[in-house]
């Protein structure tokens, strides 16, 4: 066999594999959306394609849960999500500008320290943060969720210092030259020079904040006008093992990636750089 | 590390204020906890009576209590087979990409997907994929001529929840996997081809040594991943009474501190779980010293 038609078998092999697992990862977001258009009785079908085909679902959504709970729920994930995501940047890029560019005694040792925290679980801080807040009267309140993401965090730490650490050292000895103090600095030089790795850390943080089950599940009651998404979908599914409609869950369902899904489009560059920066340059 | 700006008379001042948000978490969220955990491990409190001293019995009882005993070998299970699950598929994954054809665009996107939506909205539908009567995958089993499956009970739900947790853990894993693979300088491979390799040498010979940092990383993350596995596991095996068919640690310490206030009993069990990982990484560490080559 020559050395080109071993390539192009090789080439067949691997679109083969990559389609099928395409497939495989792109069904059940294809199942989401057919279920969520179908009317309730066609719930179990077989084919893909509606039929018919109804955007009831979407509007039960909204008028048939009551209390208007899915607008309730959507508004809460919104809040605390972009809550979230400013107080994680804020602290984290200024815990990462010290640690990336400023010298003081015992800062290679903190920065240890604050990267050994990544292999606590969190599970393990949830009982005494638990206790905290029980004694601060926060539990059923957003607050357990929104201070936390005030006091910084090893992940988004290290993103930002290790993109503070790529930005030329010259610009840090011409400001000081000029008179700069150490905070001008940082957010007259460094923040604006460091959009996209702050554009990863926020779609990071927004992603898992969204995302987040186990701590709203924790801290806030099963109220559908005070918990998020998740919690609400969770509890819907509950619900509908006594007997419900799918079509609607899949709506819901459907509904709460939408926002995850149009900035993982537009900002697609920045969610796999911030990765890949995790990753690499160690 | 050398390199660094020297803070001027007040500022020393602002430098601390600028660190006081994570000094803050490091000593309520994650160090300070840990301290917290451990005292609240040697007492027995329900969170309405006063705590009583309970020295290393809440640490005894766990090795006599059944569920907890599962709970832990379920966890092991679970790392054991998702962690070289996600590092092989994702590595496969970006070596497939890596090879300059066509739509990578499109297929990185597509993997990515999961890895961006929520677990929890996921979960419903594999939910109704797993069904046993009304799910396709079982439809499409029958159409085969195979026997349904019944996804989710007891004796299959942890196979079929590690699917799910790997289907949404690989598209990041293929992005680690990627940035590392283009990193290889193109040379060794054209001068290895150039000495007679084949694919299959060039993969072994200098793909798979130059990728071990990746390898390394990605294990590391997966393994965090591993032992913390909560909203597939809630989503797909919660009981009626909120119990699970699978349950693992994490399950069991959310079970005992907030469902029935054994606050001692779920820090002891959180203190294993921390102690588990701490040894996984101790192993993770060594094989990084002795076998991952950095350039």
């Amino acid at each position: 066999m020559s050395k080109s038609s071993t390539k192009t078998s090789l080439d067949i092999l691997a679109y083969s594999a990559l389609i099928l697992g395409a497939l495989t990862m792109l069904v059940p977001f294809l199942w989401m959306v057919s279920v969520s258009l179908r009317v309730p009785a066609e719930q179990f079908s077989r084919n893909i394609i509606p039929n018919p085909l109804t955007l009831q679902n979407y509007v039960d959504l909204f008028e048939d849960l009551p209390d208007q709970a899915f607008f309730y729920l959507t508004y809460n994930s919104f809040k605390l999500s972009i809550l979230i995501v400013i107080g994680q940047v804020l602290t984290c890029a200024m815990a990462a500008f010290v640690f990336a560019i400023v010298k003081f005694k015992g800062r290679d040792l903190l920065f240890a320290l604050l990267l050994a925290t990544l292999m606590i679980p969190p599970q393990v801080s949830l009982i005494p943060n638990f206790i905290i807040f029980k004694y601060l009267g926060w539990i059923g309140t957003q607050l357990p969720l929104i201070i936390p993401a005030f006091w910084g965090g090893a992940f988004g730490t290290f993103l930002l210092r290790q993109y503070f650490l790529t930005i030329p050292r010259d610009l840090v000895d011409a400001a000081r030259m000029d008179g700069a103090s150490l905070f001008n600095i940082f957010w007259r030089v460094y923040m604006p020079l460091s959009k996209p790795a702050v554009a990863a850390l926020a779609i990071f943080s927004f992603k898992d904040a969204w995302n987040d089950l186990l701590h709203p599940l924790v801290y806030l009651p099963t109220d559908m006008h005070k918990t998020t998404l998740t919690v609400g979908l969770a509890f819907f599914q509950q619900q509908l093992q006594m007997g419900g409609k799918f079509t609607v869950l899949m709506a819901g369902a459907f509904l709460s990636i939408v926002p995850l899904l149009i900035i993982f489009f537009i900002a697609q560059k920045q969610f796999i750089e911030g990765i890949a920066l995790s990753g690499v340059k160690r | 590390m050398e390199y660094g700006i020297k803070p001027l008379g007040r500022e020393k001042l602002y430098l601390w204020l600028m660190l006081l948000p994570t000094m803050i978490g490091l000593l309520f969220g994650t160090i300070g906890s840990l301290l917290a955990t451990l005292g609240l491990s040697l007492f027995d409190w329900d969170l309405i009576n006063p705590p009583t001293w309970a020295g290393v019995s809440n640490y005894v009882a766990l090795f006599q209590n059944k569920d907890y005993i599962e709970a832990f070998v379920n966890t092991l299970k679970f790392a054991a087979l998702y962690v070289p699950g996600v590092v092989i598929i994702s590595l496969l994954l970006a070596v497939l990409l890596n090879r300059k054809i066509r739509g990578v665009g499109f297929f990185r996107t597509v993997y990515f997907l999961p890895a961006v939506t929520s677990a929890v909205a996921t979960a419903l539908v594999w939910n109704m994929i797993y069904g046993k009567e009304t799910g396709i995958l079982n439809f499409m089993l029958e159409s085969l001529g195979f026997p349904p499956v019944c996804w989710l009970c007891t004796d299959n739900a942890m196979m079929s929840v590690i699917i799910v947790n790997i289907w949404g853990a690989i598209g990041e894993g293929m992005i680690i996997f990627l940035a590392g693979l283009t990193a290889i300088p193109r040379d060794y491979y054209e001068a290895a081809a150039m000495d007679g390799a084949n694919d299959y040498q060039q993969f072994f010979r200098i793909t798979l040594p130059l990728v071990t940092p990746s390898i390394f990383f990605q294990t590391l993350i997966s393994a965090i991943n591993a032992f913390q596995a909560y909203d597939y596991i809630y989503m797909l095996t919660r009981r009626g009474q909120g119990d699970s068919s699978v349950p693992v640690v994490v399950y069991s310490i959310y079970r005992n501190a907030f469902h029935f206030f054994r606050m001692g009993d779920a820090s002891a069990q959180a203190i294993q779980l921390a102690l588990l990982v701490a040894i996984f990484m101790a192993v993770l560490f060594w094989w990084e010293r002795h076998y991952v080559v950095y350039e």
